[in-house]
C-alpha cells in the first residue's frame, strides 16, 4: 500500500500520529503532517487505516499498489 | 455568467429574485437548482447572483478555491447583528478558526471535553425522575429541541470559555442564545435589521445576554483575584478592560457553530433511531457490550471510550449528518476571478455549495433517501469514498475544525443516555420535521420523546 497526505486539505490536528505513529510525524514549522513511511508494511495497515478513517480533516488516503 | 443556466421560479419573485423562496423551502429550491441545471446553476438572491455546484468535480474546486479568491465573512450578512455590530473582529473566519483549533480544539484537550460533556449529560439526566412534573415514575417527556439546545449551551460554554463561566448559566441563557440563532431570515440579504419580529427578538435577546455577563463580570470584580488554575476565558477578557457587550459577541460567536449544528444533529439522531427500531437495537448492544467492560477488569468510563471507536453509532451519527446536515448551503463571496465547472465567476458574485444537496447524491450514494448506517462499514465507506460530496462538515481546508470534538460529544452524549434510559416517540414519527424558514434550521416544534428508565 501506499500512504497519501493531501497537504493542501491538512489541518495539523495530528490525531494520525497518535493512531500510527510509525507512519505519520509531523512538521511543526509547516504546520502539517509528514509520512515517516511511505509504503509501510502490512502489519500496521489497520492502524492507517484507523488514521484515514479518523483525520478531522480527510487529508489521509491509501492507494493499493 | 449568462451562459449559467438559471433556476425556475416555485416562489413568484418579488422582486428580490429567489429570496422569496429560500425564507419557505430553501431545500425544495437548491435540490431543484441540481435537477434544472446540473452540476452548476445560478439562483437570484436580493440583488445578487448565487451560482449552486455540485458533484464531486465541482464541489473539490470549490472547497480547494484558496482564502483569497472566496470571502466568507461577507456570505454570511445575518451573522453580524448576532455577533453584534459594534464588535470589531481583527480577525477573519479563516484565523478565527484557526485559533479556536489551536486553543480549545486541540486533541491534548480532548480528554478533558470528554469528561466534562459527560458530566454535563449526566446532569441534566439527573433531573429526570426527580423534578420533572411530566415523570410519572415510569418515565417522562422531554422536547427535543429544548432539551439539546440547553444541554449543548452547557457543553460549548464549558468546553470553550470555561467551567466557571458554565456554572454561572441555566436554562435562560440558552432560550436567549436560541432567540438569535433564530434570527437568521433570509432576508438579512436586503436588509440585516429589517422591521420584522424574528430580528426585533434577536436584538432583545442580545441585550439579555449582555445583561447576563455583565452581572457575572459584576460579580467576578467583587470576588477578586483567583488562582491562575481557576481562572478562565472570561477573566482574561476582564483582565484586558474588554466591555460586556464586546465580551458578549466574541463568546457568542465562538459558540455559534458549535451550538445549534450539535444539537440539531443529536435530536435527529435519536428520531432516526426510533424510526429504525433494528439500528437502535444494534447500537444500544454495542454499546451495552463496550461498556460492560472486560471480566478482572473495571467498567469503561463514557468518557474514555467517546474518543475511540464505536462503529455502529459513529454509522448510525453520519448517516444522520449525510441526511441532515445542519448546515445546508455553504456560501462564499468571490474576491478574484475562479473557474468553476468550467465557467469563470466574476468578483462579487456569490457562490455556493450544498451539503444537503451533494450528501444525497444517488450516484454517490446508492438509495440516497434511506437512512442506510452499513454505507460506512468495511468495504463501503462511502464518506471516505466520496470526499467531495459526503459534506456534512464541509470540505477541504475550511472543513469544520470541531468535527472531532462534534463526534466525541455525540458519542458521549448517546453512550449516557441510551445505557440507562430507552426512548419511544410522543407523536407520529414522520411529524419530526425542520423548520427551514430561516438560515440556522432546527426542529420545528413540537417535537417530544418520551424516556424510561432501562430495566437492567
Amino acid at each position: 500500500m501506499r500512504v497519501v497526505a493531501d497537504l493542501d486539505l491538512c489541518q495539523a490536528h495530528q490525531m494520525c500520529q497518535g493512531e500510527a505513529p510509525d507512519v505519520f510525524g509531523f512538521d511543526a514549522g509547516a504546520d502539517k503532517v509528514t509520512l515517516l513511511q511511505e509504503h509501510p508494511d502490512e502489519s500496521v495497515r489497520p492502524q492507517v487505516q484507523a488514521a484515514v478513517r479518523y483525520c478531522p480533516a480527510m487529508a489521509l488516503s491509501i492507494e493499493e499498489s | 455568467m449568462s451562459e449559467i443556466p438559471m433556476v425556475s421560479f416555485a416562489v413568484p419573485d418579488d422582486g428580490h429574485g429567489h429570496l422569496a423562496e429560500m425564507r419557505v423551502d430553501p431545500i425544495g429550491l437548491f435540490h431543484r437548482v441540481r435537477e434544472e441545471c446540473g452540476d452548476i446553476g445560478r439562483f437570484r438572491l436580493a440583488d445578487r447572483d448565487v451560482v449552486l455546484v455540485s458533484g464531486a468535480e465541482a464541489n473539490e474546486q470549490f472547497f480547494r478555491a484558496p482564502d483569497s479568491t472566496l470571502d466568507q465573512a461577507a456570505a454570511y450578512p445575518f451573522m453580524t447583528p448576532i455577533f453584534g455590530k459594534g464588535v470589531v473582529f481583527d480577525a477573519s473566519p479563516e484565523e478565527r478558526q484557526q485559533m479556536l483549533k489551536n486553543q480549545a480544539l486541540r486533541g491534548d484537550m480532548m480528554r478533558g471535553h470528554a469528561q466534562t460533556i459527560e458530566a454535563e449529560v449526566r446532569r441534566m439526566v439527573a433531573t429526570w425522575g426527580a423534578d420533572d412534573e411530566q415523570d410519572d415514575g415510569q418515565g417522562g417527556e422531554i422536547d427535543l429541541l429544548d432539551w439539546f439546545a440547553e444541554l449543548t449551551i452547557y457543553t460549548t460554554s464549558a468546553c470553550l470559555i470555561g467551567r466557571p463561566f458554565r456554572e454561572e448559566l441555566d436554562a435562560s441563557f440558552a432560550r436567549h442564545y436560541h432567540e438569535l440563532e433564530r434570527g437568521t431570515d433570509a432576508i438579512a440579504y436586503v436588509d440585516p435589521y429589517a422591521d420584522i419580529e424574528s430580528f426585533h427578538r434577536r436584538d432583545a435577546a442580545r441585550e439579555r445576554l449582555v445583561e447576563l455577563v455583565q452581572a457575572i463580570i459584576e460579580k467576578r470584580l467583587a470576588r477578586g483575584t483567583v488562582p491562575r488554575e481557576e481562572r478562565d476565558l472570561l477573566d482574561v477578557l476582564i483582565s484586558i478592560e474588554m466591555s460586556a457587550d464586546h465580551i458578549t459577541g466574541i463568546f457568542i460567536s465562538m459558540m455559534f457553530a458549535g451550538h445549534h449544528t450539535s444539537s440539531g444533529t443529536a435530536a435527529w439522531a435519536l428520531i432516526e433511531l426510533m424510526r429504525h427500531p433494528e439500528v437502535m437495537k444494534d447500537v444500544v448492544a454495542e454499546l451495552d457490550e463496550l461498556y460492560a467492560g472486560r471480566r478482572g477488569e473495571g467498567t469503561v468510563e463514557v468518557s474514555f471510550q467517546a474518543l475511540r471507536s464505536i462503529p455502529r453509532l459513529e454509522a448510525a451519527l453520519k448517516e444522520t449528518l449525510r441526511l441532515h446536515p445542519p448546515l445546508v448551503i455553504l456560501l462564499r463571496v468571490v474576491q478574484e476571478e475562479v473557474e468553476l465547472a468550467g465557467h469563470t465567476i466574476a468578483p462579487g458574485t456569490m457562490v455556493a455549495a450544498s451539503p444537503r444537496v451533494s450528501n444525497r447524491i444517488g450516484e454517490d450514494f446508492p438509495d440516497p433517501d434511506r437512512f442506510d448506517p452499513g454505507r460506512y462499514l468495511d468495504p463501503r465507506q462511502e464518506d471516505l469514498q466520496n470526499r467531495w460530496t459526503w459534506i456534512p462538515f464541509g470540505a477541504g481546508r475550511h472543513r469544520c475544525v470541531g468535527n472531532a470534538f462534534a463526534m466525541m460529544q455525540l458519542k458521549a452524549i448517546f453512550s449516557v443516555i441510551l445505557r440507562d434510559y430507552e426512548f419511544e416517540p410522543a407523536q407520529p414519527l414522520e411529524t419530526y420535521r425542520d423548520d427551514t424558514s430561516k438560515m440556522v434550521i432546527q426542529l420545528e416544534q413540537p417535537c417530544r420523546v418520551r424516556y424510561r428508565r432501562r430495566s437492567r
